[in-house]
């Protein structure tokens, strides 16, 4: 009812948006807020979005699936496992302003060192902060179910000879898919609402970005900056990307509930 | 049916929520308490003189500093005794309210650009160098007509950062509004507003964020709002006014803009003012309320409550704590115009202020 609710005061609220731009709206890289001459289009957003949120991903599948293959296979049950998985689990205890702090004061300076773009800021020092942030949630997930694949499966296995890689290749991962696939859903929703730290270090920008080193901004970002002073039609295209964001979130979600059902 | 009861429940419960914030409102009609939202630009002001009056006459004034549009906002939706906004209603948006509004301006702040060249501790700009450096025209520091500018001082070969706000703001307004008083080409392409459609450069949230990202960044340039900038002893350039002088802010600079005419209502931009000695990106922020107090059930003591407030809000014992967090007073015949049109307020044609 909660939801239904949310649903209908966002549709609610994005109608002028909608009746004004039409699908232009999520088609259009324009955003000029200046009185006279508003323009609203969402793809700026929508394009920042999904990139800092898909690389988030990938750079957080290599850490997060070795991190729970160590804790739920290799150390499992362990002293070593129990810390590990704790401070792993603290990470996502860690509110994301002082993500972004961190990545303001340390990844950003650092990302100039190492030459990545003038400034330091953009998409790919948001993802990394992004990928930062949701490694806790891939990695508890599918660490509790990679430990659940029952010992007699792997048992069975190292009685036919096989080496602890084949083990977890082929019997550990094809039992465990489905949770672990579910892991990185979870954390990829997370990547695309998550707002103060992507804000702190984007840059900001309203046009669609060019690379992964230019700057821009994501929906979420655009939403928390702009909605304080906003009214009449930019708050209707606040909303509006607030709803689109809903759908975007939505579509992932059945996308990963979709995956899952053909894995079984 | 649980859908149904659980609606019932809410709609209640909610219900009794109204019932009892009437009722404190109605007995606190003795002991009057305010409040308001709005423009976070003058917070540390009324943050300070609010608590004085409180002190002084036991009469709490809450002020959330939420934004200008959200204290519009705010008093369209009559939640509050009266708004702030750092940008005066336009008479579209005046009409767009439910009563008349009227502005009492409170003070006088200014935008100042902030710039992080190392070695560089003076930099003069004139209105055509402001305009290539936000438009982009101008990229690197060794630019020859920023040099020709600024004899004597070594510019760095570096590249040029603008650094501009994330979020609306009136800092933004009074910025972009200058910007649009000296430069055609800025007025055809990108306006005036709280949060505009910039042609270059990075945004960063709220001043904080602005000066934090200029003080991190080797060749930065961006603006600030004057409290901000003055209490953090931020670096600013000398900014060229319409008399050609080269004017550091500070407040008597920025009092110096508001000494021309101002007009009866108060809604004027104080930016690029004719005084010789003003510094040319100041500007009022005001408070607004309705003309006519008796509205949505409000007591004659609330409102009575809120004049006499904002009468001692202009009077020179709140004006003179203005300078303590670096803003600059309103000037007399400012404070003569506030005066008469809080004296114009009435409740329900009624007097309130003497």
């Amino acid at each position: 009812m909660l939801a239904a609710g949310m649903v209908y005061s966002l549709v609610g609220g994005s109608v002028p948006a909608f009746k004004t731009f039409g699908l232009k709206f999520i088609v259009s890289g324009e955003w000029d807020p200046t009185e006279g001459r508003e323009n609203y289009g969402a793809l700026p957003f929508i394009v920042g979005t999904l990139m800092t949120s898909f690389a988030a991903l990938i750079l957080c599948l290599p850490l997060s699936f070795a991190t729970s293959l160590f804790l739920g296979e290799y150390f499992r049950g362990t002293r070593v496992a129990r810390i590990l998985g704790l401070l792993v689990d603290l990470l996502a205890g860690i509110p994301s302003i002082v993500y972004g702090l961190w990545g303001f004061y340390v990844l950003r300076p650092a990302m100039i060192e190492l030459g990545f773009g003038g400034r330091g800021f953009g998409i790919f020092t948001a993802s990394l902060i992004l990928a930062v942030m949701i490694i806790p949630y891939a990695t508890s997930l599918s660490n509790e179910i990679i430990s659940m694949v029952p010992n007699d499966l792997k048992e069975a296995a190292y009685s036919l000879g096989a080496t602890r890689l084949e083990v977890i290749s082929s019997v550990t991962i094809p039992n465990a898919r489905s949770g672990i696939v579910a892991g990185y859903i979870l954390a990829f929703g997370r990547a695309l609402g998550e707002t103060m730290a992507v804000t702190m270090l984007i840059g900001n920008t309203n046009l669609v970005p060019s690379s992964f080193f230019d700057t821009g901004n994501t929906m979420a970002s655009v939403i928390a900056n702009q909605f304080g002073e906003a009214d009449g039609l930019k708050l209707s295209s606040l909303i509006a990307i607030g709803l689109l964001l809903f759908l975007i979130t939505g579509i992932i979600n059945a996308v990963g509930k979709l995956i899952i059902k053909k894995m079984n | 049916m649980k859908v149904v009861l659980s609606f019932v429940l809410a709609v209640v419960l909610l219900s009794a929520c109204q019932n009892s914030s009437k009722k404190s409102n109605d007995a606190g009609a003795d002991n009057v308490s305010l409040t308001a939202a709005g423009a976070t630009f003058p917070m540390p002001y009324y943050n300070l003189v609010f608590k004085d009056y409180t002190k002084e006459t036991d009469v709490l004034v809450t002020y959330g500093g939420i934004g200008s549009g959200g204290g519009i906002r705010s008093l369209k939706d009559k939640v509050v005794d009266f708004g702030a906004t750092d940008a005066f209603l336009s008479d579209a948006k005046l009409a767009e309210m439910p009563g008349d509004v009227v502005h009492i301006p409170t003070c006088i702040g200014a935008v100042v650009i902030a710039y992080n060249l190392p070695g560089v501790d003076e930099l003069k700009l004139s209105d055509k160098l402001l305009e290539k450096i936000f438009m982009g025209e101008i990229t690197n520091w060794n630019d020859p007509a920023l040099k020709s500018n600024n004899e004597g001082v070594n510019l760095p070969d570096l590249e040029i950062t603008f650094v501009h706000r994330s979020d609306g703001s009136g800092t933004t307004h009074i910025f972009s509004d200058y910007m649009s008083k000296v430069s055609n080409k800025w007025a055809e392409e990108v306006g005036a507003g709280k949060s505009l459609k910039w042609p270059v450069g990075m945004g960063a949230k709220g001043n904080p964020g602005v000066a934090g990202t200029i003080s991190q960044t080797e060749g930065a340039i961006g603006y600030i709002g004057s409290e901000f900038a003055f209490a953090q002893k931020i670096q600013t350039a000398k900014v060229q006014n319409s008399s050609g002088e080269y004017i550091e802010p500070s407040i008597a600079s920025i009092s110096a803009a508001a000494q021309g005419e101002i007009p009866a209502d108060t809604r004027v931009m104080l930016t690029n003012s004719s005084d010789p000695a003003s510094y040319p990106i100041s500007g009022f922020t005001w408070i607004i309320l309705y003309k006519d107090q008796a509205y949505d059930g409000r007591s004659q003591a609330q409102a009575k409550g809120t004049l006499e407030f904002l009468d001692w809000l202009i009077s020179e014992k709140a004006q003179g704590q203005a300078e303590k967090v670096n803003y600059a007073p309103l000037p007399e015949a400012a404070v003569a115009k506030a005066k008469a049109i809080l004296r114009s307020v009435s409740y329900g044609g009624e007097k309130i202020l003497n």
